[in-house]
């Protein structure tokens, strides 16, 4: 927008007849501008665009000509309950994000700001901490005769081991992606008008109602938002699952992984990742159809 | 009545605010353990690990190797990044949307499929366990974080400024350094950061395109939970996470002490 404006006020139209050459020489830096793009694409495409076409290439050439590989995924046994899981997995640790994040994202707006700072500085820290050393963390917190471990036994629960079952992987997953989903929360409902709720309240609404009709509608944007992100992280995650989970439980990126690096099937491995990027695509239009409609109301409530 | 009734928010806030920071402090006593194994509580106390982190060729090496690869993408990427950022925010050029999403793409596809993309071309391009391989690699992966905050430090630039230097007599490069670059500078670092920490951290295309000879921290780290139980893992969880939260928290407190 800013950009649009500012490039119009500065255009040749804009440029007064006396500045002849400057005229001239306006359009000429606009296109200069315009290849510096050049560097970056070159990059991109040799370390993204290219490797990607090659999977798609080789993922119905190798090991022969044809869709056996996508095929393979529907009658292997495997791919498909793995995938189921992954989704499972995907979607429970969202949830998770979401009902854990949102109240944290909600307090945010309503603490001083010395407190704002420091829980902004609590949801910032894993983003500078190692993302190795706080998976590490989980594997030691959850191992065997481990702090949980011991402390479930306290209880007479002695016969839960956490480290390699899905419950553990969701909660070791959902503090790594937590972040992902309270800073685009907070950035949403830090805009949300404040006295929205008081006047829902004094018309007569119940407070759960106000929330529900006034409050909810307006975050959804935020929602939708840090949604996605969890979404389409928790889809490919590897280190948490590799690390905190086991290979009985494993996700469809270990699959992946176990097919390139154990058995060389670059078909196989590539067939599955374009059927891990359809999901992840339907999954983000799926949650673009629920976000949109009350995007609008939100908009229009917010001019 | 109020207050009351924010008690259990409060309550609920400061349980995930432990959530998020707790569980990983565990490594820091973890660190100063005396056994060969991951046990918690350690039974005993040493500085065994502290030291073969920095002598062991292996886990230092891999250090090294980190921060050296992660300075060069810092370099690369901010270069890149602030060059695209330009083109990006400045002209007008057909199939600029579509430059656009392919620069972010990276950060948006699942990072598995990254992974094994990449080492497969690399494999037919001989890149894997090369330098350039990781700079190529890391590059694409913090070229979006760049790009990010440097288009949105450019598309709040005032550019009646870089007219008035203009006006003033400073010819374009001179404009450019005096006026343009302090004033997008902000922008600029905290990609450049973003940019460092990514190459830094990154684990998943690392684990594919590494070589014994050439292993990022981040790899060495993944190879010691997993084939073999090495508690050097603690003291380099622990350097790293003392290091980045200092790093963090140090302007925060000379900020405050300057305004005391």
């Amino acid at each position: 927008m800013t950009a649009l404006s500012t490039h119009a006020g500065t255009g040749p139209p804009a440029a007064p007849p006396a500045a002849d050459g400057r005229a001239a020489r306006r359009p000429r830096t606009g296109r200069r501008i315009a290849l510096l793009v050049i560097p970056a694409t070159v990059f991109v495409a040799l370390a993204f665009l290219v490797p990607m076409v090659r999977l798609g290439w080789l993922s119905v050439t190798s090991p022969a000509p044809g869709l056996g590989n996508y095929a393979k995924i529907f009658s292997d046994g495997i791919s498909l309950p793995i995938m189921g899981r992954t989704l499972r997995m995907a979607v429970t640790v969202t949830v998770v994000t979401l009902l854990c994040g949102y109240p944290y994202a909600y307090l945010m707006t309503v603490v001083s700001a010395r407190w704002r700072a420091v829980l902004l500085a609590i949801v910032l820290m894993p983003f500078w901490t190692s993302l190795m050393a706080r998976n590490f963390a989980w594997v030691v917190l959850f191992q065997d005769n481990g702090p949980l471990h011991s402390a479930l036994r306290v209880i007479g629960l002695g016969s839960v081991h956490p480290l390699g079952t899905a419950t553990g992987v969701t909660i070791a997953m959902a503090q790594v992606m937590l972040p992902f989903m309270v800073l685009p929360l907070y950035s949403n409902l830090k805009g949300i008008d404040r006295r929205l709720m008081p006047a829902a309240l004094s018309l007569g609404a119940r407070p759960i109602v106000a929330f529900g009709r006034v409050y909810l509608p307006l975050s959804l944007p935020g929602m939708a938002a840090g949604t996605t992100m969890v979404l389409i992280l928790s889809l490919g995650f590897y280190i948490t699952p590799a690390l905190v989970g086991s290979p009985q439980q494993s996700m469809i990126a270990q699959l992946i992984a176990s097919k390139v690096q154990q058995v060389l099937d670059f078909g196989g491995g590539g067939a599955l990742s374009f059927a891990l990027l359809v999901v992840a695509v339907v999954l983000l239009a799926l949650v673009g159809r629920v976000a949109r409609p009350t995007t609008m109301i939100a908009g229009s409530g917010e001019s | 009545m109020t207050a009351l009734k924010k008690l259990p928010l409060r309550v609920f806030g400061v349980l995930v605010a432990l959530w998020l920071v707790v569980p990983t402090l565990v490594v820091i006593p973890l660190s100063f353990t005396d056994r060969n194994s991951f046990s918690f509580p350690p039974p005993g106390w040493s500085l065994t690990y502290y030291r073969r982190f920095f002598t062991d060729p292996q886990w230092f090496g891999a250090l090294l190797n980190s921060v050296q690869l992660a300075l060069m993408v810092t370099v690369v990427a901010t270069v890149l990044g602030v060059a695209a950022s330009f083109a990006l925010v400045r002209s007008r050029f057909a199939g600029r949307g579509l430059v656009n999403g392919a620069l972010m793409a990276p950060m948006m596809v699942p990072g598995i499929i990254v992974a094994i993309a990449v080492y497969t071309a690399f494999l037919g391009w001989h890149l894997v366990g090369t330098v350039q391989g990781y700079v190529l690699a890391h590059t694409i992966l913090a070229l979006p974080f760049v790009i990010v905050s440097v288009t949105a430090a450019l598309r709040t630039f005032d550019r009646r400024l870089e007219q008035a230097a203009a006006n003033l007599g400073a010819g374009p490069w001179a404009t450019f350094r005096q006026v343009t670059l302090p004033i997008l500078l902000p922008g600029i670092a905290s990609g450049a950061v973003f940019a460092f920490v990514t190459s830094f951290d990154e684990v998943v295309v690392s684990l594919f395109i590494q070589s014994p000879s050439l292993q990022t921290l981040p790899v060495k780290m993944f190879t010691s939970v997993t084939n073999e139980i090495d508690p050097t893992i603690g003291a380099a969880s622990s350097l790293i996470v003392v290091f980045t939260t200092l790093l963090v928290l140090i302007p925060q407190l000379v900020r405050r002490s300057n305004a005391n």
